[in-house]
């Protein structure tokens, strides 16, 4: 314990006037913060570890998109671009993406959300945050002693039989990141059902509570199977064994089928809590109740159960049959009702409303319109047709960067805007994080929107030399490439900053509606004086008589 | 509402709520834990459907005694285990520590006689491998594979089981359970039954198909 520091709760309220933040209470030693079972302090924790391995894989994107402006494979050899593609895939996928919005928003936002004192199982949050790491170092140590070069998929039996890359190492860190997954995912369902305050029924749940809740249960339900299908990967691979390998009786597509039962449903774990987000900045930066709150909140539940039932539209070309291909893609069309559901509301929630276009409320636009372009060309390879046509090329890489980076990323960057003055009672410069939320946007389009062009025309992902005629596009890609970049980095600056030299926030900076917002910033360790006692719809604003907002 | 029990997490407002969330917490990780084995599963019904007498064939070389008293000594321990929460339920200490003790130890009769199956299983070359039985096809050796993995994971699933058991029964030996808190005994107890179905499954799926 720092000696500095008042030692109890009681003496620092006697001397200070005021209840000690979860920051204060406890010590700010290194040891509280990896013994802690505090939700927001484990938040906290998987922010500064998503942000490493964020800029590894960061790093890796970067080599690539440089390789990429010539034609030439001239910069790296064809083996370690597969290799630099892979860490980029993995460390993204399972090591950012995944935990993102839910490990880092989701354990600090959730308890506050509903009026809790914590998440249900407090020990268990901070088991998830080792395994992850211990997962993400494995991983990064298969990294360091050579790499993989079969890419995020680890298909068989390229993986299991050929390769003589760490695939073992590598499926060994997802595996265990996984059960963190699994175990933040119990933590949030149970947390839900059982934590919330009196008053705080289901259908007055803010909509980032409802999605979180559906990918939870995504959480739950896919990743074991992940789990299980790296360990008959291991298997077949350490021992020679076929389980998948052809040659051995095995079939090489029932570990596509496997894989994609995770990975797709996965795909949702990686948009939904971005969707919860933009719910929450949309009703409060338009001033008004969000349209249709139970098809929102419905819409959530859908795209986790539709979401388990479209895997084989990965497959399309890997010979499965036309029944499946049909059934798939009919599946792959009707996941596409509540996702328009959502992009509707949230439209009709702005129409009329009182917009004040802060950073977060930018990022939260850029959200809606990256995630309908991602969205729509995501039905046009859900089309066979269409499919057959584009599979493997730069149209796949763009239309998953649309969903992943477009949604996911601007969605956890406004969002963590949004809960920043909550998370660490300093407010950022508001117009460095319109200026950066800008620079986001068009670096990325320019880095997307040209992959949609060329991979259209025929440019085959995963190469790193290619035919020249589709030398512009790549040339426009590295270029908004680095743009993004900077708008990457351009928030890393100024919120570090801002923690030591940001004004003081106020407990409510946005004058939002939301329990997370009627305690102090940053909050008390047991996050509220008293329990809160819900009796109001979640999202009363009125964009009629609200002139004013933000900073008091 | 008496005042505040040790074992009352701070985050829950009374017992019934941390019981509750306890309960929903394991049945959560169940649902988990069948999809786990439910990809194995998976592998094998495509494997078994692909190679129906390569199966049946490889299906007739495993050791239907040992898979049978196993059965019964994991569906027996089933019920030690019910009594064990029902002593719990009603705060009777010394039971619930001897239901606890004896399922423990028939959790381990089950190890012990798997452990002897899987030498003959090792003295009859059915591991898969170099020196796998010349008797058996390729697809039959995928039955064997299937086989090590499957009642592999089990195992080390009722290892597990094993130890979660020794760590409550040591904590009924210190008395930490009473009528009003003993909700390891019910989770650890919802794990345990978990484990024996999925037993109930494998010995139908491994032993019993297509035997004669």
């Amino acid at each position: 314990m720092n000696a500095t520091l008042p030692q109890t709760e009681t003496e620092f309220t006697r001397t200070r006037g005021r209840v000690p933040s979860y920051f204060e209470e406890g010590g700010r030693t290194v040891g509280s913060w990896l013994l802690t079972t505090d939700h927001k302090r484990i938040g906290i924790l998987y922010l500064y570890s998503i942000l490493f391995y964020f800029t590894i894989a960061a790093i890796a994107a970067a080599i690539i998109r440089l390789e990429l402006i010539t034609p030439q494979g001239d910069l790296v050899s064809a083996e370690t671009y597969n290799k630099l593609f892979t860490i980029h895939g993995t460390l993204m996928v399972w090591f950012f993406l995944i935990p993102s919005i839910p490990s880092v928003l989701g354990n600090f936002v959730i308890p506050l959300m509903i009026g809790a004192k914590d998440l249900a199982f407090p020990r268990l949050n901070l088991l998830s945050w080792y395994l992850f790491n211990i997962g993400g170092l494995i991983a990064l140590y298969a990294v360091a002693i050579g790499g993989v070069d079969t890419g995020w998929t680890f298909y068989t039996p390229y993986s299991s039989a050929f390769t003589n890359s760490h695939v073992v190492t590598m499926v060994a860190g997802v595996f265990i990141a996984g059960f963190s997954s699994i175990l933040t995912g119990v933590n949030f369902i149970v947390t839900i059902h059982k934590l919330r305050a009196p008053g705080l029924t289901w259908f007055k749940m803010p909509i980032f509570l409802w999605s979180n809740y559906a990918t939870s249960v995504i959480l739950v339900m896919a990743t074991p199977v992940l789990a299980m299908t790296l360990v008959l990967l291991s298997i077949e691979r350490i021992w020679g064994v076929g389980v998948f390998d052809p040659k051995l009786g095995g079939d090489p597509v029932l570990f596509q089928h496997l894989f994609w039962f995770y990975s797709h449903p996965a795909v949702y774990i990686m948009i939904l809590p971005g969707m919860g987000v933009v719910s929450e900045l949309v009703t409060c930066f338009a001033r008004k109740p969000i349209f249709g709150y139970h098809f929102v909140a419905f819409a959530s539940v859908a795209i986790a159960l539709i979401g388990f039932v479209v895997w084989g539209h990965h497959m399309f070309t890997a010979g499965t049959s036309i029944y499946s291909g049909l059934f798939f893609s009919l599946m792959s069309y009707l996941v596409a009702v509540p996702s328009a559901i959502k992009v509707f509301n949230w439209t009709m929630t702005l129409y009329r409303g009182r917009i004040f276009l802060t950073t977060p409320m930018l990022y939260a636009l850029g959200f809606i319109g990256l995630f309908t372009i991602g969205g729509l060309t995501g039905l046009f390879v859900a089309a066979l047709a269409i499919d057959v046509h584009v599979t493997d090329t730069y149209f796949i890489v763009a239309h998953f960067h649309y969903i992943m980076v477009g949604g996911m990323v601007t969605g956890f960057l406004g969002g963590l805007h949004y809960w920043w003055p909550k998370i660490t009672g300093r407010l950022y410069p508001e117009n460095l994080g319109r200026l950066s939320a800008l620079i986001i946007f068009i670096g990325f389009n320019l880095t997307f929107f040209p992959q949609y062009i060329m991979g259209y025309l025929g440019m085959v992902r995963r190469y790193h030399s290619y035919a020249p005629e589709f030398q512009i596009y790549h040339v426009m890609s590295s270029a908004g490439a680095s743009i993004l970049g900077v708008g990457y980095i351009l928030p890393l600056i100024y919120l570090i900053w801002s923690l030591k030299h940001g004004k003081k926030a106020p407990a409510n900076p946005w004058n939002a509606t939301g329990l997370e917002w009627q305690t102090t910033s940053p909050p008390p360790k047991h996050n509220f004086i008293e329990t809160p006692v819900v009796t109001r719809e979640p999202y009363q604003y009125s964009p009629e008589v609200e002139e004013r907002m933000i900073y008091g | 509402m008496a005042e505040a029990h040790e074992a009352l997490a701070e985050q829950f407002e009374e017992m019934p709520q941390q019981t509750e969330a306890s309960l929903l917490g394991m049945w959560t990780f169940l649902a988990t834990e069948i999809l786990f084995f439910g990809a194995m599963f998976l592998g094998y019904i495509v494997y078994r459907s692909t190679y129906p007498e390569a199966f049946a064939e490889a299906g007739r070389h495993t050791l239907i005694l040992y898979g049978s008293v196993n059965t019964a000594i994991l569906l027996t321990s089933s019920f030690t285990m019910s009594l064990a929460i029902d002593s719990a339920q009603r705060g009777r200490n010394r039971p619930l520590l001897g239901f606890l003790l004896l399922t423990i130890l028939l959790g381990c009769g089950f190890l012990l006689v798997k452990g002897l199956e899987y030498s003959e299983d090792i003295h009859e070359h059915l591991v898969p491998g170099a020196h796998f039985t010349k008797e058996l096809s390729a697809p039959g050796q995928m039955f064997w594979v299937l086989y090590w993995i499957m009642t592999g994971v089990h195992s080390l699933h009722l290892i597990i089981g094993v130890g979660v058991l020794a760590v409550v029964a040591w904590m009924a030996w210190g008395g930490k359970f009473s009528e009003y808190y003993h909700n390891p005994v019910l989770i650890s107890g919802l794990y345990w039954h978990f484990v024996d179905v999925i037993w109930v499954w494998l010995y139908a799926f491994i032993y019993l198909i297509n035997r004669h």
